[in-house]
């Protein structure tokens, strides 16, 4: 096997140093009967080039975005990774390390998670933020129960503009730790009063915007509410691109902030791996979750990076710790802060605004369309569409002329009674072409 | 094995490097802050301006500057890879951190996880585009039920510490179905467990017992028997355990705990020891997680994307996480939602961590059945011949006897030496090895866990082993300096660590620069 480099010869030598007579003998403190390979019915061990072609043929049953016209978002986002970015996170020392529990040896690690950090605080307008989470969803449930361990209180608000997938993330982990989740109706015209399901026994609303169905919320007011009931004000991002257009989380109140990450150099993987970003105040450093690099000094007073605070986290404090996490998603992390560094300031902004003119003009277009109805009055990259007819159908009437067109709403909300809402989202890597294909598949549809 | 003679200590002066002017040092680089060196205006991708247009963002357009120096191309792959020669990686090196398993990642998985019919495919794109990526997550259900002889698996937890509150959220749906929900809310747990179980069970609002270990390190049937009690949901067990020991009574206490009413949930970060060999289905294991990071090769990636699949036996499966795999003939679908089943609901916003589901499947398909039986007894069989030729000189807390695909040394033969277990581990740097697992499980005193796996060489295991017994021979003479100064070679000496504590700087700010 190409993989083991030991010979029989090596091995006969190491058991006879070992003082055994077998491998066997190693296991014997095994139930005897439970071992054998006889039980397994499978093929043995193939070669590079076999392997290649089997999970190559896979791959090629697929529709890759590549392939299509391509207009799907909903929390997972297609944009271009410079080709630096792949190359980067495939060096060795990156992607064949371990958490850097040898600070001495790992400060390429640590000091990548410190640029990482201060990127998304900045990004977010958030003081603190941590060395990642394993997605957008699992951070939001992070962020709930981290609310409900600052107010001691154990209700969450979910707004209906929060992504169903999120809210549900939210609403299982809750309901095995027996704490309540008030979750509002999809809200596809963001007009809900949250405001109204403020009292003094709510812990946290969780509120996302660019929302999931593309609106764009203004959380100041929300904000001011939850501080008058001593709440806390959760702000969820799945597109973090829309932040290099949109007034931040903090900077309207929010007082932690959930996000994907996936949008800045990790590809759609299928729905993972992706990076979740975890930003909140000061304030409420000592019950954030997860890991944290800070700067320090090393015996000779240079400044180094060392994991901080890991009094919080499971291997030291165990039951009692902020979270269970211990891996999570150092790599992607990685690819995030490099994909944000190449872009820088002025990068990223000139990007969202790419992103936001495709979606207007895709949007403008789509509207001319007899059969379609552009619902928003505000959005960044996505928005929602109202089609003739049942949207999954449509969709998949799409897929078969070759176009992905989108995101029927009835698959993450199917019982909502709303079968006639298709998801839209328009990146920069979108053609003028691809929109035109959209638009005819569309209008083709019924 | 190897014997290289001791080479002659030099002084500490001759150790000491000269000051440069630049502050390098050959090869290694000193490299300043991201934000010390990029620009605003600076960017190392080229977008065009959009023509102007009438924006739909409402009035809530960003107004002030973000902060975000950016770097043109070259500058970027320079400052990432003066980064990365910072790291030790087990593609430079030995890397023997105990229950870790940190064995050759095959760059062929690499290749394949980048395709563009898995990396390029959105998560929610109609299923019928998207059969291969369905298939490829059937196939690998496939191997990982035969290898543990299980009913069913979920394969969405994203590392082995959300499996494994996937797998005790699955025991308390079970438990509420049965209405003992407000009754049974213990999870029984050996003191050597890895801290993530006693977190997950609490995140659950699950209360901790601890059951104690044996004097020969593992638990014995007769303490789990005398810790059951109607309260007790379920017993989280390591197995092979984090002492490197096959849990002898496994069986028995399973047998135990389900007929107290109990869920057996094991933990399967050490799955690497015995994949191929034996089945935790056969031990009477209702649920477990299996770290594909570890046991399947999937890169670590400096602490992650990980992936955790959670396998279950019958009696668990219906409660399975959403979204699972479901076979029509010749299409799968993903069920997605809980309606009409008795799923308790949903983990994570997608199915789960494909890139590393394709690396996972890669690793087993090239190994086969007979190459993953190979890679568990390589990893025991390395780990064993780490023990046999250190065990005249380092001590094991249980004794000498047979362990798994780790070793557990204890600190008890440094006793008097004036060197610590950190103090030895530091040392390791300076010979060019990144240290074991220290002072882990807690149950060792000044733990040295040694998981060596089935990737060294007989020649690379032979140099550890001889660095090993330098290092120990000179803590034994005396040489204290090797020590506790070191490490010396390193980009960094030791590390103010309580300073980073007591005065947490978590970012850059430009008014402390």
């Amino acid at each position: 096997m190409r993989y083991h480099p030991m010979s029989e010869a090596d091995r006969k030598d190491m058991l006879g140093v070992i003082g055994v007579g077998s491998v066997a003998e190693l296991y014997a403190d095994a139930p005897a009967r439970m071992l054998s390979i006889d039980g397994f019915d499978l093929p043995g061990g193939k070669t590079e080039l076999e392997t290649e072609r089997l999970l190559g043929a896979m791959a090629a049953r697929n529709t890759p975005a590549s392939r299509a016209p391509f207009f799907l978002g909903a929390g997972a986002y297609r944009h271009h990774i410079p080709a630096s970015v792949d190359h980067l996170v495939q060096r060795s020392e990156f992607l064949t390390s371990y958490t850097p529990y040898q600070p001495e040896i790992a400060q390429g690690t640590l000091q990548y998670l410190f640029e990482f950090q201060t990127q998304v605080a900045a990004l977010t307008g958030m003081e603190v933020a941590n060395a990642s989470m394993y997605d957008g969803s699992t951070a939001c449930a992070e962020a709930v129960l981290m609310a409900h361990r600052l107010t001691k209180r154990r209700k969450a608000v979910l707004s209906g503009g929060l992504h169903p997938h999120y809210a549900e993330v939210v609403r299982t982990v809750s309901r095995m730790a027996g704490e309540e989740v008030a979750t509002l109706a999809p809200d596809v015209f963001a007009k809900e009063d949250l405001v109204a399901e403020i009292d003094d026994s709510v812990s946290c609303v969780v509120v996302q915007t660019p929302d999931f169905f593309g609106n764009l919320r203004d959380l100041s007011a929300l904000a001011d509410a939850c501080r008058r009931h001593g709440a806390l004000l959760i702000g969820v991002v799945t597109e973090v691109v829309s932040l290099g257009a949109l007034t931040p989380l903090g900077a309207m109140g929010a007082d932690i902030v959930a996000a994907e990450g996936q949008s800045l150099g990790n590809a759609l993987n299928f729905g993972g791996p992706y990076v979740g970003l975890f930003a909140t105040r000061q304030a409420h450093l000592r019950q954030m979750p997860g890991r944290l690099a800070g700067e320090t000094v090393d015996a000779d007073g240079r400044r180094a990076f060392v994991l901080t605070l890991s009094t919080r986290e499971q291997h030291i404090r165990r039951e009692k710790a902020t979270s269970n996490i211990c891996t999570n998603s150092g790599l992607c992390a990685l690819a995030f802060t490099i994909h944000l560094t190449l872009l820088g300031e002025r990068g990223l902004r000139r990007l969202a605004r790419v992103n936001h003119a495709n979606a207007v003009s895709l949007a403008d277009r789509l509207a001319r369309l007899a059969n379609v109805e552009v619902l928003n009055a505000t959005f960044f990259n996505e928005f929602t569409l109202r089609v003739r007819g049942d949207a999954a159908r449509i969709v998949e009437e799409m897929a078969a002329r070759g176009v992905l067109g989108g995101v029927p709403v009835s698959r993450l909300l199917p019982n909502a009674g709303l079968d006639d809402l298709l998801l839209v989202a328009s990146a920069e890597t979108n053609t003028d072409e691809d929109r035109a294909a959209l638009a005819a598949a569309l209008e083709g549809a019924h | 094995m190897l014997d290289r003679p001791t080479r002659p200590a030099p002084s500490i002066e001759d150790r000491e490097t000269p000051a440069t002017f630049t502050g390098h040092r050959g090869l290694d680089h000193e490299e300043p802050l991201l934000f010390e060196i990029g620009r605003l205006d600076a960017s190392g991708v080229d977008i065009e301006e959009p023509a102007p247009f009438p924006p739909r963002l409402g009035g809530l357009e960003r107004t002030e500057p973000i902060g975000l120096p950016g770097l043109t191309e070259p500058e970027a792959v320079r400052h990432y890879v003066r980064l990365s020669r910072r790291n030790y990686s087990i593609d430079a090196g030995l890397y023997p951190l105990g229950s870790c398993t940190m064995k050759h990642n095959p760059r062929l998985n690499e290749k394949l996880a980048r395709l563009d019919g898995f990396a390029d495919i959105h998560p929610l794109q109609p299923q019928s585009t998207a059969q291969g990526a369905l298939a490829l997550m059937e196939e690998l259900s496939r191997w990982l039920l035969a290898l543990t002889n299980m009913s069913a698996v979920a394969l969405s937890p994203k590392a082995g510490a959300h499996g494994e509150l996937c797998g005790l959220m699955a025991i308390k749906a079970a438990i509420r179905a049965r209405g003992e929900e407000a009754t049974r809310n213990v999870v029984l747990i050996p003191a050597s467990a890895h801290g993530t179980n006693p977190a997950s069970a609490a995140l659950l609002g699950f209360s901790v017992r601890i059951v104690p270990a044996g004097e020969d390190g593992v638990v014995p049937a007769g303490a789990v028997e005398a810790a059951l009690a109607p309260d007790v949901a379920a017993i989280m067990l390591t197995n092979p355990n984090t002492c490197g020991l096959f849990e002898r009574d496994i069986v028995e206490i399973a047998r135990l705990v389900r007929e107290a009413g109990g869920y057996f949930y094991c933990d399967g970060a050490n799955f690497n020891a015995i994949a191929g060999v034996a089945r935790p289905g056969d031990f009477g294991v209702d649920a477990m997680h299996i770290n594909l990071h570890k046991t399947f090769s999937t890169p670590h990636g400096g602490g992650g994307p990980g992936a955790g699949p959670v396998v279950f036996s019958e009696r668990l499966a219906p409660y399975a996480p959403v979204p699972f795999l479901r076979r029509d003939g010749e299409t799968l679908h993903l069920v997605e939602h809980t309606d009409g089943t008795e799923s308790f609901g949903r983990m994570t916003a997608f199915h789960g961590q494909m890139g590393m589901f394709v690396r996972a499947l890669a690793y087993i398909l090239s190994h086969g059945a007979d190459g993953l039986a190979q890679a568990s007894r390589d990893a025991v069989l390395s780990a064993n011949y780490v023990r046999a030729s250190l065990r005249d000189t380092m001590t094991q807390p249980f004794g000498d006897r047979v362990c798994m695909h780790e070793v557990l040394f204890d600190d008890a033969w440094l006793r008097g030496t004036g060197v610590t277990t950190l103090d030895f581990a530091k040392a390791m740097i300076d010979e060019g090895y990144h240290p074991m697992t220290v002072y882990f499980p807690l149950v060792a005193h000044g733990a040295m866990l040694i998981e060596p796996t089935e990737s060294e060489s007989k020649a690379s295991l032979d140099l550890f082993i001889a660095t090993l017994r330098d290092l120990a021979a000179s803590a034994l003479a005396g040489d204290r300096d090797r020590f506790t100064q070191a490490p010396r070679l390193a980009p960094r000496r030791r590390l103010d660590e309580t300073l980073a504590a007591r005065k947490p700087v978590l970012r850059w700010s430009a008014d402390r620069a």
